[in-house]
């Protein structure tokens, strides 16, 4: 006979609304012990706030959690932390200016108590990073490590208060095959010694690989669930989307004239990222170029530098045909220049501004939005309006804050807004990074109608997968140095993984002597 | 060159820490209050109330100390005020601090003109007297400059290492410092950020209070109008110069006391005798300022200062 699990969690029937948005509704599983549950869904689907939940950090309008059979009260961390739930959030919760020792024993001792007791912390931490494989020196400031550094502290803090269920909210999004590798098997070893986990993730495989069980949140409600043993990818993606998904078709294209040509184009360093040295490329309508290379390279640097954000220290940039004298993201924009920045938080968004200001945001001064100076709200109510309908950005309306959108539908609305201005050349920088497949097949479809429409594109991302799917010429960008294009399907991924590691360049130039 | 000799007179490294103790004191009460994250500009008013209520307390009969006590729970009530509106509520840091220094002074004048009608001017009180320390007070030099000073001065000194001990070496410094660099990182740790910056701000406004009444029950025996004087937006800067850490901010206090010190006595000279006095009243400002512009470079702000905090917003 098989011994029944302990139930370590149980979500009942829980429910959250932000504002008219509906984020969670009746939700109800459960998580034994030692058993890895994956939480699937689309973007907006209410996985994050589902999360935040059980964590305490948002509180349910109805549904309780009990985790071990005690039910916890609700919106609070530290009964959820004490009842053993831990999480690492998918923006992580350390201070930067912090050591990661000062970040894992925050608020571990009581407050008022006389000291730190450092030593003993600091032993506690060396044992538990050793027996985990989670390697990192507890006295390194958090400013210094690497977002896989920065994980690994996320899950040292989780285990340091001897956590039984841990939430790890997108865990590989930031991570590189090599680290996923390894927080695979500190998750194995953990769970082996009873601990429970719940892991939210959009890749497919990694669920396959990690969990036992899969539960699929759609539209905030709980729409299904499976064994991984029982089920594969397709039937999950199904399960998830709601709809059997297909990655675009991709006819071929002859390329255009050439709009824009970057020569022999040198920018200074950004901190520790590389600058481009000497890059000449050139982008031609109709045709997408992928840029391919392990983040840091010189992405940063190209991306701006094709948004004006940036301009050349030496060498020229030629837009159809004329030598540029001056570059500025105004320049950049008036040239017809669209970009789907890298951090749609960040540079893409303002975040308390709605959906109609944030649609916008970059042609307020056209005609079509402003007259002699006076904003024509009802056409820019309208062409928000118009992208929500024909991009299909999930939210009460068009007034809502931005903030409250979940990241795929933002990404939604930025799409809308660059490819309704109809533009020649696109900057996309990772436009899909954290969305769901569905989101990733819309958003590759709608880049692939640009480029057939005439656009030159240029694709950065740090996923070979879509570079080697989307890109009509592949270059490799490593140390801020370009690779020669590569014609689609002429190089496997070993071979880009030989010029993303930096080797090829130098025997290149050999050759072109 | 008189100016060398001055430096070298133990009665101008005697004033130098007599005006530094008040700065000393608020330069602290400001330091915490901003590494929790609040930035704190009722502090010029929370001095003035400070100055009036130390003062009065002793007026009406209570012991020094009490009087000390009184202006630090003057300076926490105002610091309650404050931080009920920045940290619950989120509202303007700014807004709210200059509206507390405007409440503050006022209703601090409201109270001496409610306390003592008819007085033409403020009655005198026994202030704290100078102490000697036994053998250190004997030492050339330091030993009038640094020992001769009053218990209120020793109490500041001692004040700043008890705040750097608390911030570097125990789990509320750690949770007041993680306040004012990523107060996600706190809540997520199980801890209330708003009750941290909530404590961080009352008791720091009550050290506010305890600057102000060092001027009147220290510095002088007596309270006038106007006696704050601009002390309270130097401790602001004074914070910034000393990057946010208690010793550099001590030391800070200092510097400033000391060129204050020397423009009194150069202004006495020969050589200052001929050139306007204004210049020697500005000269410590001037100075500040060109050690911030210097020193502020390298300063390491706190990451979430006058960033509110809500939980479960998103």
């Amino acid at each position: 006979m098989e011994k029944k699990p302990v139930e370590a969690l149980r979500l009942n029937e829980i429910t959250k609304r932000f504002g008219e948005l509906i984020a969670n509704d009746a939700v109800s599983f459960s998580v034994s012990q030692g058993e890895v549950v994956a939480l699937l869904g689309e973007n907006g689907a209410g996985k994050t706030t589902l999360m935040n939940i059980l964590f305490g950090q948002y509180t349910a309008d109805s549904g309780t959690v009990s985790v071990f059979g005690q039910t916890l009260p609700p919106g609070n961390s530290r009964a959820a932390l004490e009842a053993g739930v831990g999480m690492v959030h998918q923006h992580f919760t350390l201070a930067d200016n912090l050591t990661v020792q000062e970040n894992i024993t925050l608020g571990v001792n009581p407050l008022f108590s006389a000291s730190l007791g450092k030593a003993a912390a600091r032993a506690r931490i060396v044992e538990l990073s050793e027996r985990f494989q989670l390697s990192v020196l507890p006295e390194a400031r958090v400013a210094n490590l690497s977002v896989g550094e920065r994980q690994r502290v996320e899950i040292l803090k989780a285990l340091y208060r001897d956590v039984r269920v841990l939430i790890l909210d997108e865990p590989t999004a930031v991570l590189t095959p090599q680290e996923t590798d390894d927080l695979f098997a500190t998750l194995r070893q953990a769970t082996a010694n009873g601990l429970s986990i719940i892991f939210i993730s959009h890749k497919l495989h990694e669920v396959m690989e990690i969990a036992d069980r899969v539960v699929v949140l759609r539209h905030g409600k709980l729409t299904g669930g499976a064994r991984t043993k029982d089920t594969d990818k397709h039937a999950l993606a199904a399960m998830m989307m709601g709809t059997e998904t297909t990655p675009p078709d991709i006819a071929t294209t002859s390329p255009g004239k050439t709009l824009i040509y970057l020569q022999n184009v040198t920018t200074p360093d950004i901190g520790n990222a590389p600058g481009l040295k000497s890059v000449s490329l050139a982008l031609r309508s109709a045709q997408i170029i992928g840029l391919a290379g392990v983040s840091g390279n010189g992405q940063t640097a190209m991306a701006e530098l094709i948004a004006g954000m940036r301009i050349p220290s030496e060498g020229r940039i030629i837009l159809r045909g004329e030598t540029v004298a001056a570059w500025s993201p105004r320049t950049a924009v008036q040239s017809g220049i669209a970009r789907i920045p890298e951090d749609r938080h960040k540079t893409g968004t303002i975040s308390d501004f709605d959906l109609t200001e944030n649609a916008i945001l970059e042609r307020y001064t056209s005609s079509t939005f402003s007259r002699n100076g006076w904003l024509n709200w009802r056409a820019a109510r309208g062409f928000a309006d118009e992208i929500i309908e024909k991009y299909d950005v999930r939210c009460p309306g068009a007034d809502t804050t931005i903030r409250l959108l979940s990241g795929g539908n933002m990404q939604k609305l930025i799409l809308g807004r660059v490819l309704e201005a109809d533009p020649q050349i696109i900057l996309a920088n990772q436009p899909v990074r954290g969305l769901d497949i569905g989101a990733v097949n819309y958003v590759h479809g709608q880049l692939l109608a640009a480029r057939d429409r005439g656009a030159a594109v240029l694709l950065i991302s740090e996923d070979l997968d879509e570079i080697m799917a989307l890109s009509d010429v592949i270059h490799v960008i490593a140390d801020g140095r370009l690779s020669p294009g590569f014609e689609r399907g002429s190089m496997s991924p070993a071979e880009l993984g030989i010029w993303m590691a930096g080797q090829g360049f130098d025997e290149a130039v050999v050759h072109a002597t | 060159m008189e100016i060398i000799e001055i430096l070298f007179t133990a009665s101008f490294w005697a004033a130098a820490i007599r005006i530094a103790s008040p700065l000393i004191f608020a330069t602290l009460g400001e330091l915490i209050c901003e590494r929790a994250g609040v930035l704190n500009l009722g502090i010029e008013g929370i001095m003035v109330a400070g100055a009036f209520a130390g003062w009065m307390a002793v007026y009406s009969g209570t012991g020094l100390w009490t009087g000390v006590c009184v202006a630090m729970l003057v300076g926490m009530a105002f610091g309650l005020l404050h931080s009920i509106l920045t940290v619950p509520f989120g509202l303007s840091q700014h807004v709210v601090g200059l509206g507390v220094t405007l409440l503050a002074t006022s209703s601090t004048y409201y109270a001496y003109r409610l306390a003592l009608p008819e007085v033409t001017s403020p009655p005198k009180i026994e202030a704290f007297q100078p102490f000697e320390i036994p053998l250190l007070s004997d030492l050339p030099l330091v030993g009038p400059a640094l020992f001769s000073q009053t218990p209120f001065t020793y109490l500041a000194f001692a004040l700043a290492v008890v705040v750097s001990v608390v911030l570097y070496r125990t789990p509320l410094g750690l949770a007041v410092r993680a306040a004012g660099e990523n107060p996600a990182a706190v809540a997520a740790q199980g801890l209330s950020v708003s009750a941290i910056r909530m404590g961080a701000v009352v008791v720091g406004s009550g050290f506010m209070a305890v600057g102000g009444a060092f001027l009147t029950m220290s510095a002088f025996d007596s309270f006038f109008f106007e006696m704050v004087n601009g002390r309270g937006w130097i401790c602001i800067a004074l914070v910034v110069f000393g990057s946010w850490r208690p010793g550099k901010a001590l030391l800070g206090a200092v510097l400033f006391a000391a060129f204050d010190a020397l423009q009194i006595r150069v202004q006495q000279t020969g050589f200052g005798a001929d050139i306007p006095y204004q210049i020697f009243l500005m000269m410590p400002y001037v100075l500040s300022i060109v050690a911030l512009v210097v020193m502020s470079r390298r300063a390491e702000v706190p990451a979430a200062l006058m960033v509110p905090f809500n939980k479960g917003e998103r």
